[in-house]
C-alpha cells in the first residue's frame, strides 16, 4: 500500500478530470474526513484515513482490496478507470447521457450507444469527453467517451454511435473475478 | 663329509630355534582383505594376560601371530620372480576406505552453457573441412589455411548503401574482429570470476556502438545519479524507466522509492496543488469545439436572415416583433438543467 508518486497522481487526476472536471476537489476535500488515494499492485484505491489506519496492521502483500478501487495503471503507465469508480463518477459527473429504456440492455452488454438509444444528453458536451451514462430514472449505468459533441449529435443519423462504451454495471457479472 | 652335513643341520636347527614357528593356532579364523593387507582378528582377548604387567608382551605376541597369519596368506597367492625378488600380485581390495578429501564440486557452467542447458540447445559437430564453391577447394574450419582462403575470397568488399564511401571496409572488418575477440576474452574472465565467486567491478559500457539497450539504460541511470545531489534534481523523460540491478551504486535513485508517510492534511495539500496545476492548464486551442461553435453560429445567422426575408413585407411592425421575440440561440444556449437541447421553432 503506497502513496501515489507525483507522476501517477497527475495521470490519475488528468483521467478523472475528463469525467468530473473540477469536482475532483470534492473527492479530496471531504467534510466527513480525510480521504486519499493509495496504490497497491498498480491498482488505485480511494480510502478514508480511518480505514487506512486500520489497514496498517495488515501486511501489504495480504491486502487484496480496501476502500474503493478506482482503476489500475497499465504497464505502459496509463490509467484505466474501473466500473467500481462509478459511485463517485456518477455523483460528480459533468457530462451525462440518459438512455432510453430500450437501449439500456444493449449498453449493459458492453455495446456502444447509438443515436437511437439516446434519451437525453447534457449540453455543452464536447467530443471525446468522458461521459457518465444514466438510465432515464437517473440510475448510473456506466461511463464512456462521447463520440460526438452535443451539437453534432443532433445531426447524426440514428445508427451512428454517440458514446463509446468503456465500463458498465454489467461488468459486475461479466468480469466478476477481475473486479476488486 | 658326514661331519659337514651334521654341522649344517645343527646350525640350521639352532637358527630355527631363534625364530618362532610360522604356524599359529587360532580359535576363530581371521578375516583377510589381502588387497589392502588387512587382517581382522575376531577372537576374544585372554583376560589373564590383560593385567598391566603382562599386557605389553601379550599384545606384542598377538600382533606378531596375526601378522604371521597374514604373511602366510600372502604366500598362498601365486608368486613370481622378478630380478631376484619374489612378487605377489594382490587381489582387488574388498574394504572400502572413506576418502580423505571432500568430493570435488562439479565445475560451474559458463553463462552460455547454462543458457544452452536451459533452452535445450545441443552442440552440433562441425566438419573439419568444408567445400568452398567459390574457390573450388576444401577449406578447414580454422587455422592459417582458413585465414588464407578468407583473404583470397574477400579481395574486394562491397560498400553498404548508406555507408560513408571513404570508410575503409577492410579496416572496419579487422577492428570488428579484434573487438569480438576482446569481448570473448572479457566474457571468459567474467565466467571465471563467476565460478570462483569473485566480485568484479563494473566496467560500464565498453563499446557504445554495439551495446545493448539494457546496457545503455544502465549507463543512463548511473550517469543521472552521478550528481552531487544523487540525481534528485535531474529531469525525467515521460516514459523513462530506471535500470534494474544498479541500486547499490545509485543510492538516491532506487527504482521503487516509497514516498515517506505524511499526515493526511499535508497529502491533501499536495494533491490539491497537483490538481490545480492540471485544472489551470492553459487550454489548448480546441479545434473541434471551435468548429462546432462556428457551425452553430452560421446556422443561427442563416435562420435569422430567413426571418428577415419573411418579415420584409411587414415594415416597421416586423421590427417590433423582432424585438419581442425570445432570443433563440446565437450559438449560446442558456437553458437550465431540464431543457434538452435547443428549442425548436
Amino acid at each position: 500500500m503506497r502513496r501515489l508518486s507525483e507522476e501517477r497522481t497527475k495521470v490519475l487526476f488528468e483521467k478523472l478530470a475528463k469525467y468530473i472536471g473540477p469536482n475532483i476537489k470534492q473527492l479530496i476535500e471531504r467534510p466527513d474526513g480525510v480521504y486519499c488515494f493509495r496504490e497497491q499492485k498498480d491498482r488505485v484505491y480511494y480510502v478514508s484515513e480511518n480505514l487506512l489506519k486500520l489497514a496498517a496492521t495488515v501486511p501489504t502483500e495480504n491486502i487484496v482490496s480496501l476502500g474503493t478501487c478506482f482503476g489500475k495503471f497499465t504497464k505502459s503507465g496509463k490509467f484505466k478507470l474501473n466500473i467500481t469508480a462509478l459511485n463517485y463518477l456518477g455523483a460528480y459527473a459533468q457530462c451525462k447521457i440518459w438512455l432510453k429504456p430500450s437501449a439500456e440492455q444493449q449498453f449493459l452488454y458492453g455495446n456502444n450507444i447509438s443515436k437511437a438509444g439516446l434519451g437525453r444528453i447534457s449540453e455543452n458536451c464536447e467530443k471525446y469527453q468522458g461521459v457518465v451514462v444514466y438510465s432515464m430514472s437517473d440510475l448510473p449505468l456506466g461511463f464512456g467517451v462521447a463520440a460526438r459533441s452535443t451539437a453534432e449529435c443532433k445531426m447524426a443519423d440514428p445508427i451512428s454511435p454517440v458514446c463509446f462504451h468503456q465500463a458498465d454495471i454489467g461488468e459486475y457479472i461479466r468480469c466478476e473475478e477481475d473486479l476488486l | 663329509m658326514d661331519v659337514v652335513v651334521s654341522e649344517i643341520l645343527q646350525k640350521s636347527e639352532s637358527e630355527a630355534l631363534k625364530y618362532k614357528s610360522i604356524e599359529v593356532k587360532k580359535h576363530l579364523e581371521l578375516e583377510y582383505d589381502l588387497g589392502t593387507l588387512l587382517a581382522v582378528d575376531n577372537n576374544d582377548f585372554e583376560s589373564k594376560f590383560l593385567r598391566p604387567d603382562k599386557r605389553e608382551d601379550y599384545f606384542l605376541n598377538l600382533a606378531r601371530d596375526n601378522t604371521q597369519l597374514l604373511i602366510n596368506q600372502l604366500w598362498e597367492l601365486p608368486t613370481e620372480r622378478v630380478e631376484e625378488a619374489v612378487m605377489v600380485k594382490l587381489p582387488p581390495a574388498k574394504t572400502l576406505l572413506p576418502r580423505m578429501k571432500p568430493v570435488p564440486k562439479p565445475k560451474s557452467l559458463t553463462k552460455w552453457q547454462q543458457f544452452a542447458k536451459d533452452k535445450g540447445i545441443q552442440k552440433k559437430k562441425k566438419a573439419k573441412l568444408s567445400w568452398d564453391q567459390q574457390l573450388q577447394k576444401w577449406i578447414p574450419l580454422y587455422g592459417f589455411k582458413r585465414a588464407q582462403a578468407e583473404k583470397e575470397k574477400n579481395w574486394v568488399l562491397e560498400v553498404p548503401q548508406n555507408a560513408d564511401p571513404n570508410e575503409d571496409q577492410f579496416a572496419k572488418k579487422v577492428t570488428a574482429r579484434s573487438e569480438n575477440v576482446a569481448k570473448n576474452e572479457l566474457q571468459r574472465l567474467r565466467n571465471i570470476a563467476k565460478s570462483k565467486n569473485v566480485k568484479v567491478p563494473r566496467v560500464g559500457v565498453t563499446n557504445p556502438d554495439n551495446a545493448s539497450s539494457k546496457e545503455l539504460q544502465t549507463a543512463v541511470t548511473v550517469a543521472k545519479a552521478s550528481t552531487a545531489s544523487l540525481g534528485k534534481f535531474q529531469d525525467k523523460l515521460p516514459k523513462e524507466k530506471e535500470a534494474r540491478g544498479v541500486a547499490d551504486i545509485t543510492p538516491g535513485a532506487s527504482r521503487k522509492r516509497k514516498l515517506p508517510p505524511v499526515a493526511g492534511h499535508i497529502e491533501k495539500k499536495e494533491n490539491l496543488e497537483i490538481l490545480d496545476s492540471i485544472l489551470n492548464k492553459r487550454p489548448k486551442m480546441n479545434i473541434e469545439q471551435a468548429v462546432a461553435k462556428q457551425i452553430q453560429s452560421t446556422k443561427m445567422d442563416l435562420s435569422d436572415n430567413n426571418h428577415h426575408e419573411r418579415s420584409k413585407g411587414g415594415g416597421s411592425k416586423s421590427k417590433n416583433k423582432m424585438g419581442k421575440k425570445p432570443k433563440g440561440g446565437k450559438g449560446q444556449r442558456s437553458g437550465g438543467k431540464n431543457s434538452a437541447g435547443r428549442k425548436r421553432r
